[in-house]
């Protein structure tokens, strides 16, 4: 640091939770969104509601890069119990802003970072009466110090306050106040702007600024969704808020103000999926949202799905295991279970969103498959997807979308058949038809867990009961052909590539730019689905080193290719990075630096 | 091992219900029971229910959990979606389906086990939702499948086959609905059908969650001397506590009672039920006296039987839901998806 800089530094918010200190944070990033930069957000917050340190960080990145640079710049510390591992975590030449209404010498510890003390509380209770207010404002006061200190358009901040409270003019203008105490203390006490600022731009032109478990929630309303299971679990309470909201906007039928959809808060996991498998059997779009405890509870009936071809989706909002683990910290952890959930032989289909944007996208898509290939499907997603606000291009809708339903006679076509049998392969494909109870007499058959026959009967006979696991089989691979291929940005001048999943993919963007300045290319492809496509092979077998990076400690999408592909597995480098945070580029960097220089050296 | 299916033999003289049908129609798969179980009288009951109600088998969806109990909805009504699902988890299907198609009648098949010990919670919550189901449990005390362990319905002090006592309290499914809020709780005996088709009916009928816990003696492991849910231990201690009668829609009513001994309720779903008292301390409509008659007659070894409560304005699972009326499984994709404009709209929220 020390160069003048535009648009590029770390904000950190350390607070108190419980406090309301998370909505003018959001107020100054979005504010700065509203600047046309490109801005993102990380929320670390505690499994708690008041009283423990809660952490927001704003990244400001004039290229676009979403994942955490693992670098702040400014930390506005607001958390007395946490000030000295926050002001450990400032960069050299950054600053550190506190309330100083209660002066803290210690503050003063480092020589390489600049401490801007303001006197948040006595200002704030000079200015206001309730003790409620004089909390809140605190929060507002510190975004008015950073617009001075960062030389932000105050009438961006000022429009978004109009537009967050609109005719609550009470709350506008005590927050405008609150602004203003901040931004002229700053104005009078300090040399504004920082060498680093802001800079109105245009890049956020065409995005907008959403989480991954709404969009995953309008994927559901837009896909056709009408029934919705869940049992609340962090991170994934806020994927059926959000269908709910959305419900209401969009799913009221007008004439008797009625529901076109069933929201059902289950007593548990095991009876939310076991709703979900009743609806998806019964011809409606089903799901159920949880998080990794969820999928392990569900698991038995994970498996009735599988072996009696019931579509459903299931959303997997990850966060860190194992068992209750770390509720509101990030991880794909869940990656093999889901690949395999239940006892015997199962195997799922798995979609991998990399950011809120294809959370949105392959929604939509994961009820078209579930239902094609009559089976649950997962979306696994992860609390940085879900919770987290990123930057993401418009979605758009294709009015001409219909939905597949996949093979469904209906009571034309059963009017018009001798008999019909459920679980026969009349194409070949590994997939039967099925029919929706109450449509035609001719359509009934038994759906049972236990053996069954190609019939739908139940059997005990041995090549009976292979004949339908060995359909399952061929389903599988007709799976692969229908499942959505890999991201890959592929030079045949490169040798060495990287595979990654979900969340991962921003923080390998960035790493990759890094490399690429040090004329080191790497070629790159994110799987987002399993079962993996023949695209992956292809890309395993054109490499001689191939870096699989993820966030758990066992490398669980390392082992799944390694099970699943032919590829050797001397070729496999392992890169884990687990620790619940969401990667940082420059990890990505090192691990991958040390594996070339050790291969160098050997 | 595969299924067996049922040799379809046709009489001319068969008796057809007002669709045409004969009881065969309304049959399923050869049974694989025990020759004498309880369970399968059920199943004739069921069957007999139906045929006089003039249901279409293909309008009605048929659940069941695991255990022996949970095998029988292959016995009737082969023409109905059927579905064995996991044990103690029927509820949770149920729920499901009824949310997609809540046109459909819906019947629940469950036992002791499968309802009192692995799916008391999906059964309690069930009761909470009202949910649209006739419920049977149909109840032996002992584990079959597996050969003869106690259930959490056994009697203190009923023996096992070898004479070893239970010393665990029994749960009793009757007092534990009705404190639960449902609305529609009975009890019969498989050896007496006058009473429980009767019932059967009725829960049939029944708008909300109908429970009818059914007394079925388990003639392998359970129907020695010392067990309270043998044949004869049943038929010594089971006492009416109500007489139910079945009218259906635009029937007449055959029996006519003393005034004041007798209720009429009309059911949702069409008909009524004529109770008549055998006590005059008991009352079918009230909670409290119910559940107190139950735990009396149970206290001098009674089992209290018939329609033991019944509250037929709770409002049901897809009331409370407010969903329209229209299966939420027909309603058009158009009708589902609001389309770009309204995406493009909602967005502007996200700037």
């Amino acid at each position: 640091m020390g160069k003048t800089s535009h648009n590029n530094f770390t904000v950190k918010f350390a607070n108190v939770n419980g406090t309301g200190s998370s909505s003018a944070n959001s107020m100054f990033m979005k504010s700065i969104f509203r600047m046309g930069i490109p801005v993102v957000g990380k929320n670390y917050f505690p499994s708690n509601i008041q009283g423990l340190p809660t952490w927001y960080e704003v990244r400001v990145s004039d290229k676009g890069y979403l994942a955490p640079s693992g670098s702040v710049e400014i930390m506005v510390a607001m958390n007395a119990q946490t000030y000295t591992e926050d002001l450990a975590a400032v960069a050299p030449g950054g600053y550190l802003i506190y309330d100083s209404s209660w002066p803290r010498e210690e503050l003063m510890a480092r020589n390489d970072v600049t401490v801007l003390g303001v006197p948040l509380a006595t200002m704030c209770n000079e200015k206001f009466d309730t003790a409620r207010a004089r909390t809140l404002m605190k929060n507002t006061a510190y975004v008015g110090v950073l617009a001075a200190l960062l030389e932000m358009d105050v009438s961006v901040i000022e429009q978004l306050l109009l537009d967050t409270f609109g005719s609550k003019t009470h709350l506008v203008d005590a927050n405008k106040t609150a602004l203003d105490l901040g931004f002229n203390y700053a104005k009078d006490h300090f040399k504004c702007p920082l060498p680093f600022k802001t800079k109105a731009s245009k890049k956020t032109n065409g995005y907008i600024m959403i989480d991954g478990n709404s969009t995953a929630a309008l994927g559901c309303v837009y896909a056709g969704a009408t029934v919705g299971s869940w049992y609340p679990i962090t991170p994934s309470t806020s994927l059926m808020d959000a269908f709910t909201q959305y419900c209401s906007f969009f799913r009221k039928d007008e004439a008797t103000e009625k529901n076109n959809y069933s929201i059902i808060q289950a007593e548990d996991e095991l009876a939310a999926v076991g709703m979900a498998l009743g609806a998806g059997w019964n011809g409606a779009r089903s799901f159920t949202p949880t998080s990794g405890p969820g999928i392990s509870l569900m698991s038995e009936f994970i498996g009735y799905g599988y072996y009696t071809e019931i579509p459903t989706v299931i959303f997997d909002v990850q966060r860190t295991g194992p068992s209750t683990g770390m509720p509101t910290r990030t991880q794909q952890g869940d990656i093999t279970m889901c690949a395999y959930a239940s006892h015997g032989d199962t195997k799922h289909v798995c979609l991998y969103p990399a950011n809120p944007e294809e959370a949105f996208y392959l929604s939509v898509e994961a009820f078209d498959l579930a239902e094609q290939l009559q089976t649950p499907v997962f979306v696994l997603s992860d609390l940085d997807i879900g919770m987290n606000d990123w930057m993401i291009k418009d979605l758009k809708w294709d009015d001409k979308f219909k939905p597949n339903r996949g093979k469904v006679l209906s009571s034309e076509e059963l009017e018009n058949m001798d008999s019909f049998y459920r679980y026969l392969d009349v194409d070949g494909d590994g997939i039967p038809y099925r029919t929706i109870p109450g449509s035609h007499p001719k359509g009934s058959y038994f759906t049972r867990g236990s053996g069954h026959n190609k019939f739908g009967g139940y059997t005990e006979d041995a090549s009976e009961y292979q004949d339908v696991v060995d359909r399952l089989l061929l389903k599988w691979e007709t799976a692969k052909t229908l499942v959505p291929k890999p991201a890959v940005d592929f030079s045949k001048n490169n040798e060495v590539g990287i595979i990654s999943i979900g969340s991962c993919d921003d923080a390998i963007r960035e790493a990759r730019d890094i490399l690429e300045q040090q004329d080191q290319n790497l070629n790159y492809l994110r799987v987002k689905a399993f079962p993996f496509t023949k695209e992956v092979q292809k890309f395993l077998d054109a490499h001689k080193m191939i870096f699989v990076i993820e966030q758990n400690r066992d490398g669980q999408l390392s082992k799944l290719l390694i099970t699943e592909t032919e590829v050797d597995p001397k070729k496999i480098k392992s890169i884990r990075l687990y620790n619940g945070i969401p990667i940082f580029p420059k990890d990505v960097v090192d691990k991958i630096q040390l594996e070339i220089n050790a291969g160098q050296a050997a | 091992m595969s299924y067996i299916k049922k040799p379809k033999i046709i009489r001319d003289n068969d008796p057809r219900n007002k669709l045409g049908m004969t009881f065969d129609d309304y049959e399923g798969v050869m049974s694989t029971l025990c020759a004498g179980c309880g369970h399968d009288s059920i199943t004739g009951a069921i069957i007999q229910t139906v045929f006089d109600l003039n249901i279409e088998p293909y309008r009605m969806i048929k659940f069941s959990g695991i255990g022996c109990s949970s095998k029988t909805p292959a016995y009737f009504a082969s023409q109905s979606h059927g579905f064995n699902s996991v044990h103690g988890r029927m509820p949770s299907v149920a729920t499901g389906a009824n949310a997609a198609n809540s046109e459909l009648l819906c019947i629940g098949i469950s036992g002791d086990g499968d309802t009192l010990s692995i799916g008391m919670g999906q059964f309690s919550h069930a009761i909470r939702r009202n949910l649209n189901m006739l419920y049977i449990i149909e109840n032996n005390g002992v584990y079959g499948l597996t050969k003869g362990q106690f259930s959490a319905s056994a009697d203190l002090g009923s023996t096992a086959k070898k004479g070893a006592p239970n010393l665990q309290t029994p749960i009793d499914p009757c007092t534990v609905a009705i404190s639960l809020g449902a609305s529609f709780v009975a009890r019969s005996f498989s050896g007496d059908k006058d009473q429980l088709v009767p019932l059967l009916k009725a829960g049939l009928m029944h708008r909300g969650f109908a429970m009818i816990d059914v007394i079925s003696p388990c003639v392998t492991f359970n129907d020695h001397e010392g067990s309270t849910k043998s044949y004869m231990s049943t038929r010594e201690t089971k006492r009416e506590a109500i007489y139910t009668d079945y009218i259906a829609p635009f029937s007449e009513i055959e029996v006519q009672y003393d005034e004041g001994t007798s209720v009429e309720v009309d059911l949702h779903e069409g008909g009524k039920v004529v109770l008549h008292k055998a006590d005059d301390n008991f009352s079918p409509l009230d909670r409290g006296q119910s559940i107190k008659a139950i735990n009396d007659a149970s206290d001098k070894g009674e089992l209290l039987t018939g329609l033991l409560y019944i509250n037929e304005s709770q409002p049901d699972f897809t009331e409370t839901e407010n969903t329209v009326i229209k299966p939420l499984n027909q309603i058009a994709f158009e009708d589902l998806c609001p389309g770009s404009e309204a995406l493009h709209k909602l967005l502007d929220g996200y700037k």
